[in-house]
């Protein structure tokens, strides 16, 4: 009896959700315009580069290498300066990421005096695109200095040979792919269902629930499944899109992915049962979500920015959030093509991560119905 | 239609669709400067619809109308100067007191500073609710909230006011109490148009009509409605009115 | 003029009655820009390093003493095993592997010519780069070391040397933070003037208050110039909250012109709750309004050049940054607070940000209804 009346409820949440065509057209939607745009746009690789060039010299040298710079794919000639003074002007209009100074008689230096002189000059409010740029650069001076005692012996080559693991062809999209994934999964699961569980509060329809026949697991559970199924429906379809239009590989075991997608699903709708525990009203579970949820999850995790590199303190933190494991597993399984014996730590920090959720949220319900 | 100066509502077929369903259905009728014009029906049968037409809130799909002298299309905002309007669904805010209220209310009407204290001294003292003043809404009685909302919408002395259900879920001494206020509003010379579903309310209106359906059915004053259908009570009016359309719409 | 003082009023009692708003408004921000500017940092340096010496002579331990005396690399494990190496990246422990194979010197003294290997774990493909040059580069240092040690023994020809030194403007310390702070207090006052301005007038629509203004003779520019100006005076209280934040914690010297910070800041503000408030006229719950403007702000945050340069993205996402107001502000922040520059600079977005802002009033008050179809 209690069965079908809650597989009657299921039937009416599910039709409650689907209904609603405009936020259906925003949650199927706004995943596939972010990660078309995000996989295309979001890089930190660095390309096309302006430059500007102060050539004191006007030699072959200075032309030639001048030509050297400009035809590698990372720079692009934005002005030409006649004066050091133009320099400061260059970097304050903001278009130039770096001047390169070609010292009087460069040519002449080089071949009489066996040195010539060339200054470069980044503009580090960006510090660490000033760094690569100016790194790049002296790369390809190095190379044209090798050019230039070619006819000499060269004493000694080592010769090093790099093997890039994972992504030979360091594509940004590979980072970024797991990590937009995770994002939009946090949004469908944690913030819909915090924001849609607060909503019935503020507006008395939850208590309505609480008091019928129905055992208040089995209306969360009527009201939470929907939001799975949707949260497990997007993911594949973002699963799709990552391998259909990026070529992002799976290069482990496709169902051991499946198994942690649900798994991380699962988390995410814990955490956001007990967001809505908490909260009063609709306006704090978006507050909460937005601040507590959204930042961290974009920051901390490992996204965007890489966990090594941060203060311990927030190496840290970035342990509690869920996502930091997921994205992880995610590249884990991807990318690298781990399996179990990788990923089974993460597995259990997640799993034991939904249960403390759930059993939180639990007790805030309880409280409140007393 | 007889348009004469007298009347300060002239509607003339008056129609509201959404979709394929009408909701309001060619309504024509007028209201005189200074009458409690009572506007009845069962939920659903379109009557605030029409009022939300009428106080510009809606535009009607077609017809004619003038409302306080102005075209309903064409001078919307020439009769938002000159009308109140109280909605059913509670409109003041709970987050504010009732003296916020009243100050906010009064400001977007544009009183001036002075006028607007005056008035606010006076409408707090016409409900007795100094001990009120400062008090958030949520926290004041639901009965109170209604009269005061009343009084807010009337606080630019508007020449009609316009009251959906004002008295809907409010127990029978705050109804009196409201009705009284009505009364007061109608001595001065406000017209009011108000909707109500409590049959025995259509008895304090000087005129009646009663919407079944869309439609206006009957108009006419509380005494000569009883004499025409027959009745002792405008509860009976209603129900004579009322049950041919829901035969009908059963079969 | 005066309608739009009450309602001024009446959103600024409301935001102070509600006693948590405030923190959130105020300290929220805060907490995270002091949490962010830590976090978010590309900084390249302390990478670990696994080391295989299968050689172990003289020149090996030089090479790997050049790796360990950079800034850039951390020597976290030692092993004669690939294997074990490869495990090791495979769990993530370590970015690359230095592989310096048996007969390393010999081949170097003997031959002229010798090998090494480089593994290096390319999931973040632009670290991955940086790397390879960074390696690359002590790698070439070492060799020239080695080729300067000879050329002393005049054994070989002279070399002609380009010399390149490099300096670093406006940030000679490299501080990552520096470059974070000024973009992500753009980004706190961002968030919370686009959530509180989306989800305003769709709130009042819920409540049932909304009406109740629609049918006074109110002007709906008025309307949304009330709405506005209270989140803008919070959104420059935020601005001030943080450039004291940026002064006192973080040592940034403003090096432009304070007033020309806070005029674009106006203007900004202005654009984006134009921009928030025409969302809240466009839907009907705020559940809508929040993940319409969480799409529009993730959308906005990540394509700012806040996090990745624009100019690292291909030419057609360069062009919707167009019609992206934080990517401004981002920009002119930086170049002001950081670079002194002037307005005579920042014409280019202030211009741009003045068309978006009277575009995205207008079509706010365009939007919002007082009378439905």
């Amino acid at each position: 009896m209690n069965r079908r009346r809650f597989f009657g409820f299921l039937q009416k949440e599910f039709r409650h959700i689907f209904r609603d065509r405009r936020t259906m057209l925003i949650l199927f939607g706004m995943p596939i315009v972010q990660i078309l745009l995000f996989g295309f746009a979001i890089t930190n690789e660095i390309k096309n580069v302006n430059v500007a060039v102060l050539d004191m010299a006007h030699d072959d040298v200075s032309r030639d290498i001048t030509n050297r710079i400009l035809s590698s794919e990372y720079f692009h000639l934005y002005q030409n300066l006649h004066s050091e003074k133009e320099i400061e002007a260059a970097f304050k209009s903001g278009k130039v990421k770096e001047v390169i100074v070609f010292e009087n008689n460069l040519a002449k230096n080089i071949y009489s005096k066996n040195i010539g002189n060339i200054q470069l000059i980044g503009d580090a409010t960006d510090p660490n695109t000033a760094n690569t740029i100016v790194a790049y650069t002296r790369a390809i001076l190095l190379n044209y200095q090798q050019e230039l005692n070619k006819g000499s012996k060269p004493p000694a080559i080592i010769q090093t040979e790099v093997r890039m693991w994972f992504n030979e062809e360091l594509k940004g999209v590979y980072l970024f792919v797991p990590g937009v994934m995770t994002i939009i999964m946090m949004l469908v699961s944690a913030m819909m269902t915090s924001i849609s569980l607060a909503r019935e509060k503020e507006t008395g329809t939850l208590e309505a629930l609480m008091v019928s026949p129905l055992k208040s697991w089995q209306v969360i559970l009527g009201k939470v499944i929907p939001y799975l199924v949707l949260s497990f429906s997007i993911t594949l379809l973002t699963l799709g899109l990552s391998m259909f239009v990026f070529h992002v590989p799976i290069r482990g075991n496709i169902f051991l992915l499946l198994g942690e997608v649900l798994l991380f699903v699962i988390t995410a709708l814990s955490f956001g049962i007990l967001i809505s525990s908490i909260a009063p009203n609709q306006m704090a579970a978006m507050l909460i979500s937005m601040m507590g949820l959204m930042l961290p999850t974009i920051i901390l995790s490992g996204y965007i920015f890489p966990i090594d590199n941060m203060p311990v303190p927030l190496q840290v933190i970035s342990n509690i959030i869920p996502a930091r494991w997921f994205i992880s597993m995610l590249r884990d399984i991807m990318l690298k093509g781990a399996g179990w014996s990788v990923v089974w730590k993460d597995t259990c920090v997640l799993a034991f991560m939904a249960v403390v959720f759930l059993f939180l949220a639990s007790r805030r319900f309880k409280m409140k119905l007393r | 239609m007889k348009l004469t100066g007298e009347n300060i509502i002239e509607v003339e077929n008056l129609v509201k669709r959404f979709g394929s369903f009408t909701a309001v259905d060619n309504i024509s009728f007028q209201v005189r400067k200074g009458e409690v014009f009572g506007f009845l029906g069962a939920n659903g049968a379109g009557k605030t619809t029409a009022i939300k037409m009428l106080i510009g809130l809606w535009s009607p799909t077609s017809g004619k109308a003038n409302v306080a002298g102005f075209n309903l299309f064409t001078e919307a905002e020439q009769i938002r100067k000159n009308i109140g309007y109280m909605a059913q669904r509670f409109s003041l805010y709970e987050d504010l007191t009732v003296i916020e209220n009243i100050q906010f209310y009064g400001g977007i009407y544009g009183l001036r500073k002075n006028i607007l204290k005056e008035r606010a001294e006076e409408l707090i003292s016409e409900l007795g609710m100094e001990s009120f003043r400062k008090e958030l809404i949520k926290n004041i009685p639901l009965g109170w909230k209604q009269k005061l909302a009343l009084s807010v919408a009337m606080i630019h002395k508007p020449k009609i006011v316009f009251l959906d259900e004002p008295t809907s879920g409010v127990d029978p001494i705050t109804r009196r109490q409201f009705w009284d206020l009505i009364y007061n509003a109608a001595e001065k010379g406000t017209t009011v148009f108000v909707t109500t579903h409590y049959m025995d309310e259509s008895e304090y209106c000087d005129r009646v009509s009663i919407m079944v359906d869309g439609r206006i059915e009957a108009l006419d004053t509380p005494v000569q409605l009883k004499k025409q259908f027959n009745a002792e009570s405008m509860d009976e009016v209603f129900l004579k009115l009322a049950r041919p359309t829901e035969v009908s719409s059963k079969q | 003029m005066r309608t739009i003082l009450v309602i001024i009023r009446k959103e600024f009692l409301q935001i102070f009655r509600n006693r948590a708003m405030l923190p959130q408004i105020i300290m929220m921000p805060l907490i995270q820009l002091l949490i962010l500017s830590n976090a978010a940092t590309f900084e390249i340096r302390h990478l670990n390093m696994h080391v295989i010496d299968q050689d172990q002579s003289q020149a090996s331990r030089q090479l790997i003493g050049k790796f360990k005396a950079s800034n850039y690399f951390e020597l976290s494990d030692f092993s004669f095993d690939e294997k074990h190496a490869d495990e090791d990246i495979m769990q993530g422990k370590d970015r690359c592997i230095l592989m310096i194979p048996k007969g390393f010197e010999h081949d170097l003294m003997k031959e002229q010519h010798t090998k090494l290997l480089l593994n290096i774990n390319a999931i973040d493909g632009a670290a991955a780069g940086v790397i390879n040059t960074y390696a690359l580069s002590i790698i070439q240092n070492f060799n020239q070391q080695i080729d300067a040690q000879w050329i002393n023994q005049q054994q070989f020809d002279q070399q002609k040397i380009l010399n390149t030194p490099y300096s670093f403007w406006y940030n000679p310390y490299m501080n990552y933070k520096t470059f974070m702070v000024p973009g992500l207090i753009v980004m706190l006052l961002t968030m919370v003037g686009m959530f509180m301005s989306a989800q305003n007038i769709v709130r009042e629509k819920e409540i049932g208050t909304i009406e109740q203004i629609n049918v006074t003779p109110i002007k709906k520019a008025h309307f949304i110039i009330g709405k506005q100006v209270p989140f803008l005076i919070i959104g420059l209280v935020q601005l001030t909250i943080g450039l004291l934040v940026a002064r006192w914690v973080f040592s940034i010297h403003i090096l432009g012109s304070i007033p020309l910070i806070y005029l674009f800041a106006t203007v900004y503000l202005i654009t984006l709750l134009g921009f928030g408030l025409l969302i809240s006229t466009m839907v009907d719950t705020q559940q809508q309004a929040m993940f319409l403007a969480w799409f529009f702000m993730v959308i906005f945050i990540l394509m700012s050049g806040l996090f990745t340069p624009i100019e690292a993205m291909p030419q057609w996402a360069q062009n919707i940054t167009k019609f992206n107001p934080i990517a401004y502000f981002v920009a002119v922040m930086r170049m002001v607070v950081l670079k002194g520059s002037t307005i005579k600079d920042i014409l280019p977005q202030l211009t741009a940000i003045s068309i978006g802002g009277l575009v995205m009033c207008s079509l706010a008050t365009l939007r919002y209804r007082k009378r439905d179809g």
